[in-house]
């Protein structure tokens, strides 16, 4: 029994769904929100590098690079928002963030 | 052989890890699992022949983003327990939408097979690099894309900075350019004529 890509990309479908369901259960902690969207960043990340491996194709990987940047700024700047958050209201709770609604 | 049992080892530890992050009940073990979950993968981009991103996964994720976390996460003081409320109580959605989302990509990547060759591909030859050919794509065919990914870390670094720089009225801090711009004639040191035998408090001794 050899691993195929299709062992891959189940992996990456379970990671992805991990992922969601954590936004589901984690949905007040803003700072585990972040995290799920990192876990599911990472699942579409494995897509690519399995295609890319499986059709022998550097490109894939290519993607995973940007993916890989796009992600960093993301947290770098969510993790900002997170601390001035914080700083103003004192709390993180997503519930709490009503503010705008009207 | 050995190849399918270092992928189910690493891709149970994978999942745990996964599970692990979004049920603990500190956030600092969430950040730690998740940590876990990165290294883990990077073992898996290496079986798939991605030196380079896993060494990169490793050394930007683990290294910076997630020591960010870290940071943060230690640096708030969060109430752990109103914010886990309704943790019981979104499981059962929570657990349905994943079971959900994984039937429906199970059943797309079985039905349709993709036009993919089942199976291993034929391993890379030995002097092989795995970061010379992807530095062969991306400064060829995604040059601008390349440019447009540092003008990207470019804004990220800006807004950043811009959202948590502040400026606190009472604390005491150094103006460089003033201090460079002192000199011994304007303003350091004053001489004031006095006549002699009277102190500046007024009292002749």
């Amino acid at each position: 029994m050899t691993v195929t890509l299709f062992d891959f990309l189940a992996l990456s479908g379970v990671l992805f769904a991990i992922g969601m369901a954590g936004v589901f259960l984690n949905r007040k902690n803003l700072i585990l929100l972040l995290m799920c969207i990192e876990l599911m960043l990472l699942a579409a990340n494995f897509n690519f590098i399995a295609f890319s491996r499986y059709l022998n194709d550097p490109a894939g990987q290519v993607f995973v690079f940007f993916i890989l940047t796009v992600a960093a700024a993301e947290a770098a700047i969510g993790l900002a928002i997170l601390v001035v958050l914080f700083r103003n209201r004192q709390s993180i709770n997503v519930e709490e963030l009503d503010s705008m609604k009207g | 052989m050995v190849q399918t049992v270092v992928f189910i080892v690493l891709a149970a530890i994978l999942v745990g890890s996964a599970l692990g992050v979004i049920s603990a009940r500190n956030p600092v073990h969430s950040a730690l699992f998740l940590v876990l979950a990165f290294v883990t993968s990077a073992g898996l981009w290496i079986l798939l022949e991605a030196e380079f991103l896993a060494l990169v996964l490793v050394l930007v994720y683990v290294g910076a983003v997630m020591v960010l976390f870290l940071f943060v996460v230690m640096m708030l003081d969060i109430d752990t327990d109103t914010l886990r409320q309704g943790f019981v109580r979104y499981a059962p959605l929570g657990v349905v939408v994943a079971a959900v989302v994984v039937v429906e990509i199970g059943y797309v990547v079985w039905t349709r097979k993709l036009g993919v060759t089942l199976g291993t591909p034929v391993p890379h030859a030995a002097n092989y690099s795995n970061t010379r050919a992807l530095g062969d794509v991306i400064y060829t065919t995604y040059a601008y894309p390349f440019e447009l990914a540092a003008v990207i870390l470019l804004v990220g670094i800006v807004a950043a900075i811009a959202l948590t720089l502040r400026r606190r009225p009472g604390t005491r801090s150094q103006n460089p350019a003033k201090q460079v711009r002192v000199s011994a004639k304007r303003g350091r040191i004053r001489l004031v004529k006095m006549p002699s035998g009277h102190g500046r408090g007024g009292e002749a001794p």
